[in-house]
């Protein structure tokens, strides 16, 4: 316990090493120059990016707060269902549906997190999957609104303008994937600030000893939900970012099994760390398109790799690195 | 419509029945092990295709008593070879754990039986109505309930009566003073593993026979299980077996008059119970924090 609690700051230095900063956005900037020598395509660094903020939103509660959420894909398919409605029913807006979606996706993690603050452990994670399958049944059944099954169709995203002049995303491609690289961006930015506020900082006061947080007078209960309303939040953004990226939203998106894939990602860079989440993502974005380009037998690989990860590499890639280097 | 209705209520019944019995192996690992068992759903349908196998060698009789203990004995060695070296860690890494292996276990169910649906054969004292008047009743459904219920009632029996169970009941209270007591407490929760996942593979068994196997057959009943254990209350037996059979019995009574609503309802009532009584019906509290 009492290295944890030392250990954290050197952990935060770490994170915030000027090198390794330039190193992730020089390596995320030049995607589109690098990536296809690896034979990956853009979309598949637009996927990365997505998840990537997906398990960072997650990990504002997972890895910072000590809390486990194994239903994040409900908001996240919240916000790609939020954007896809808003896109094909309301208003042809790319920026109004990004708002619509997070909201959407936030507001209802928000709502939710009042009801099961007070559980901790496995039962806090137990009403987390079981209520977001809820979204799933939802999305699933109710045919004529969603698409059911087959997912919600015919939207797609629209140019943004910016009174001078008009953003094209409407095309796939490096115009694209900067739009969602600038997103990411702000996004991290501001997830970056929430954890360096005396706020984040108490967070991980909570995680690192819920008991001693709460006789120093934290409220802890409400730090807990504001953090799962926040992470909801990021998560939903995420969510309205995958919906514009595919032109689509489907169930699956909102299933549990999407859950237990942000986690793994989450692990697999390293639960603590800022930038893991996103290192994870991109090991398994690109492991998972592999595979299952491969063999039919996809599942069984992705359940070992998750078996691996929990049994032999639990600190993940940024946290093993960190350890090595303390 | 007394017909329907009654159709309705016998298939809650059922439905119930299996939530019930899937729900307290889940609830027994929980309760004693901390562990979310992702891969519950696939002990069962492990079960249902292990008496698919079996049945031509020992007839249905045969493979209804040897395929649910075969079940327990792989979550025995499941249970020692992974299960056991995250007891110590964090939550999060049991759950990852369990939902990758129930990502293995359905992918070798179907590597080795095929993706399509299979039929498990019934004795034909078991395939016939039990009236004409009655004719959606057969006989094989009275002989669910009644497994369901007889089971149950030694599951009780057991963790009443017996050394052992009076061990796992007083380590699903309070582990470490049961440690301290001198009891082995690895051995305890690799058996008490091994009996929930007997239990998922008996439920595998008769669900085969009612609804036909599939490799992802455990699927469907794994999240209305979880949603028993919170609406009856963590940490109670009885509660998951009154949860089980409430939500079995809400959804089956909704399907008579709204059929799309079923599974609405029973998220329905998990909303209702968090918000209400968030300890659960028969819950004791604190259990859940």
């Amino acid at each position: 316990m009492s290295t944890a609690i030392i250990a954290a700051p050197e952990r935060r230095a770490a994170n915030r090493h000027p090198l390794m900063l330039i190193a992730i956005w020089a390596a995320l900037l030049t995607v589109p120059l690098w990536l296809p020598f690896l034979g990956g395509y853009t979309a598949l660094a637009g996927r990365v990016l997505v998840f990537g903020l997906a398990a960072m939103g997650l990990n504002l509660l997972l890895g910072f707060t000590g809390v486990l959420s194994f239903g994040h894909a409900a908001y996240f398919g919240l916000g790609a269902y939020g954007a896809g409605l808003t896109l094909r029913y309301v208003v042809h807006s790319t920026p109004v549906a990004m708002l619509a979606g997070t909201l959407l996706g936030g507001l209802a993690g928000t709502l939710f997190g009042l009801l099961i603050v007070h559980r901790r452990g496995v039962y806090f994670a137990m009403c987390t999957i079981a209520f977001g399958q809820l979204w799933y049944y939802l999305a699933y059944s109710w045919n004529s609104f969603t698409g059911g099954f087959d997912g919600l169709r015919d939207f797609h995203r629209e140019p943004i303008g910016f009174g001078l002049f008009t953003l094209d995303i409407t095309q796939g491609g490096n115009t694209f994937y900067y739009f969602l690289l600038a997103i990411f961006a702000v996004a991290a930015a501001v997830m970056g600030l929430v954890l360096r506020s005396p706020f984040g900082r108490t967070l991980i006061a909570i995680r690192e000893n819920e008991r001693r947080a709460r006789f120093l007078g934290i409220p802890v209960e409400q730090h807990i939900w504001l953090s799962f309303s926040i992470s909801c939040f990021f998560t939903a953004l995420a969510g309205t970012l995958y919906a514009l990226l595919n032109n689509f939203a489907d169930p699956m998106a909102l299933h549990y099994s999407l859950s237990g894939y942000f986690v793994v990602m989450t692990v697999i860079g390293g639960m603590r760390t800022f930038w893991g989440p996103l290192l994870g993502a991109a090991v398994f974005v690109m492991l998972q398109d592999y595979i299952s380009s491969m063999t039919v037998n996809w599942m069984s690989f992705i359940g070992v790799i998750f078996i691996l990860v929990v049994l032999f590499f639990p600190r993940g890639l940024l946290g093993t690195r960190q350890r090595s280097a303390s | 419509m007394a017909q329907v209705i009654l159709f309705n209520v016998t298939n809650g019944l059922i439905i119930g029945a299996f939530y019930v019995l899937m729900a307290l192996g889940l609830s027994l690992i929980l309760n004693l092990s901390n562990v979310i068992n992702f891969a519950h759903g696939n002990f069962l349908a492990l079960g249902g295709y292990l008496a698919y196998a079996l049945s031509p060698t020992l007839g249905y009789w045969g493979a209804l008593v040897v395929s649910p203990l075969l079940v327990g004995f792989i979550g025995l060695v499941v249970e020692r070879l992974m299960i056991r070296r995250i007891y110590n860690r964090d939550p999060v890494y049991s759950l990852l754990l369990t939902f990758g292996l129930a990502f293995v276990m359905q992918d070798i169910a179907r590597y080795i039986w095929g993706p399509n649906g299979l039929p498990l054969g019934l004795p034909a004292v078991l395939a016939q109505p039990i009236s004409n008047n009655l004719f959606f009743i057969t006989w094989y459904r009275i002989f669910m309930v009644a497994v369901v219920i007889v089971s149950v009632a030694g599951l009780f029996a057991f963790l009443r009566y017996t050394r052992i169970g009076l061990r796992i009941r007083a380590g699903t209270l309070d582990l470490e003073t049961v440690a301290t007591l001198g009891i082995n407490v690895r051995h305890l929760r690799t058996f008490n593993f091994a009996v929930g996942c007997f239990l998922a593979g008996l439920s595998g068994v008769l669900a085969a026979g009612q609804i036909g196997l599939n490799p992802n057959m455990g699927d469907d009943l794994l999240m209305p299980s979880f949603i028993a254990i919170i609406v009856g209350g963590v940490g109670s037996l009885i509660g998951t077996l009154f949860g089980g059979l409430l939500i079995g019995m809400a959804a089956a009574l909704t399907t008579v008059f709204y059929p799309s609503a079923s599974e609405a309802v029973i998220y329905g009532m998990l909303m209702a119970v968090l918000l209400l009584r968030p300890r659960g019906l028969i819950g004791e509290e604190g259990m859940m924090s």
